[in-house]
């Protein structure tokens, strides 16, 4: 009776990671700081976002030894980033039982035309977005899971924030559109036609939508959640701040808790400072890694 | 009407609300130990269960939580729920709201790449139930008190004692209300008795 790596097996995993923070750890001991706070899940990977921006060259799928010690060292669930379109890292992750994979822009791309065919895979895939159609097509290529793109690895929101915002809005206009207008809204976004006419249908995305790429504060994860994000990713936010293991609690407070300011204020009190940002604007074009993908 | 709960911290909250909608009671999602009072009954649902402990803690829920149980008023935990509600979880040793005399082991069929759906026969409820397994646990042994309601791969993923109700896979995940329709019925039997 038993069917694997169906879309409800696959998707619904996602289902079960809502109203909750995933973030990114670079070893064991970071992992068991993130599971103690209440991480619903981990990424396993080599460097953080900010440190790949620092260091440069070419970023890709972290030492299966890393992405091994990670699972060995928690029960929650375990995901790895692979390279854009790069399907023997992803086999491989697959291969060794990681719980989902993240086909993301923060590595450098191993395929500039193609992203995976993620339907081929019994291991589930989150991908990044920064509009619906970008969304679309990753759905229609078998993403079980999306999340804003934002600008990783830089601390500041802004670039979340238009994407969330962007997605949400076009999900909108798209569930008040008549029915004869789908096809040309789907060659305007550059859009699969049967994914939108789905989302028409049920009045939202069929998988989940985290925030990503810029979250650094307890403030700031309560942000995406109350523009509508389903849960939050927080990479260099937590391991580059002071206090790692405060800062990750209190940002799975106030995850929870989005709309309850007086919480939020207590649980951002006495943490220490967060990660210093960036100004996006003064990050050259080619360097902005939410430009990676298409 | 008959308003159940949904404990709201984490995890698949929205669809026990529309389950709970189409099986027709009233749904309230539980944030804030002070909001169990108004509720008849109560969903545990899927999600991380450490992630769920974690919050409970910091927000004082556990003690409340098992005195609603203890006053008689059903609970219905689903794969981290049903965690949530056993008495001993196999490699740890402390169990969570312990109301339920169930062994259960986590993640026991396997990792993600392991989790599957298939037809699921349901003691009283159903011949063909749906059922979505995520990262499931199952019960490794059950209490004297305890009914086993299913089975799969010869392992119990279903259960009842009393006013408690548990399921390793997610009936919240498919179009299928059967068991929350179940539950609801076990929900308004208890408000009837308590209530006399």
């Amino acid at each position: 009776m038993a069917n694997v790596g169906t879309d409800r097996v696959k998707r619904g995993m996602a289902e079960m990671q809502k109203g909750g923070v995933i973030m990114d750890v670079v070893n064991a001991e970071q992992a068991k700081i993130a599971e103690e706070a209440g991480a619903v899940a981990v990424m396993a990977l080599e460097r953080v976002p900010s440190d790949i921006r620092a260091a440069g060259g070419v970023a890709r799928m972290a030492d299966p030894t890393i992405v091994e010690e990670v699972m060995n060292a928690v029960s929650i669930p375990v995901m790895a980033k692979a390279r854009i379109g790069h399907i023997v890292e992803a086999r491989v992750l697959e291969s060794m039982g990681v719980d989902y994979i993240d086909e993301s822009e923060v590595l450098t791309p191993a395929d500039e035309i193609y992203h995976l065919n993620k339907k081929d895979y019994t291991v589930p895939f989150v991908c990044g977005c920064r509009d619906l159609g970008e969304a679309a097509r990753r759905i229609g290529e078998g993403a079980s899971m999306l999340r804003t793109k934002g600008e990783p690895g830089t601390g500041n929101i802004v670039e979340a924030v238009r994407h969330m915002r962007e997605v949400q809005a076009q999900v909108r206009k798209l569930v008040t559109m008549s029915s004869d207008e789908i096809m040309t809204f789907a060659k305007e976004l550059g859009a699969p036609f049967e994914v939108l006419v789905d989302i028409k249908e049920n009045g939202r995305l069929p998988v989940v939508n985290f925030a990503a790429g810029g979250v650094a504060t307890p403030a700031d994860a309560a942000l995406m959640m109350q523009l509508g994000a389903d849960g939050v990713f927080v990479g260099s936010g937590i391991f580059k701040s002071d206090e790692p293991a405060k800062f990750a609690k209190a940002i799975v407070e106030a995850t929870t808790h989005f709309d309850d300011y007086e919480l939020i204020a207590k649980v951002s009190k006495g943490i220490g400072t967060a990660m210093k940002g960036i100004e996006i604007s003064t990050i050259a074009p080619e360097q902005r890694m939410q430009d990676r993908g298409w | 009407m008959t308003k159940i709960g949904v404990l709201g911290l984490q995890g698949a909250i929205r669809e026990h609300v529309q389950s709970i909608e189409a099986s027709g009671a009233e749904a309230i999602v539980i944030k804030k130990k002070e909001q169990l009072d108004e509720i008849d009954g109560l969903v545990l649902p899927g999600g991380e269960s450490t992630t769920m402990r974690r919050l409970m803690n910091q927000y004082d829920f556990v003690t409340p939580l098992q005195q609603f149980g203890k006053q008689g008023k059903p609970i219905f935990g689903t794969c981290a729920g049903l965690i949530l509600l056993a008495k001993e979880i196999v490699g740890q040793e402390e169990s969570h709201l312990g109301l339920m005399d169930i062994k259960v082991e986590r993640n026991a069929f396997g990792r993600q790449r392991e989790s599957f759906e298939g037809k699921l026969k349901i003691k009283g409820i159903a011949d063909d139930f749906e059922a979505v397994f995520i990262r499931a646990p199952y019960i490794v042994e059950i209490g004297q008190q305890v009914e086993e309601l299913a089975t799969n791969q010869g392992k119990c993923v279903a259960a009842r004692e009393g006013h408690y109700l548990c399921s390793a896979f997610h009936p919240e995940l498919t179009g299928d209300h059967r068991l929350m329709q179940y539950f609801v019925s076990m929900v308004k039997e208890s408000k009837k008795h308590l209530a006399s």
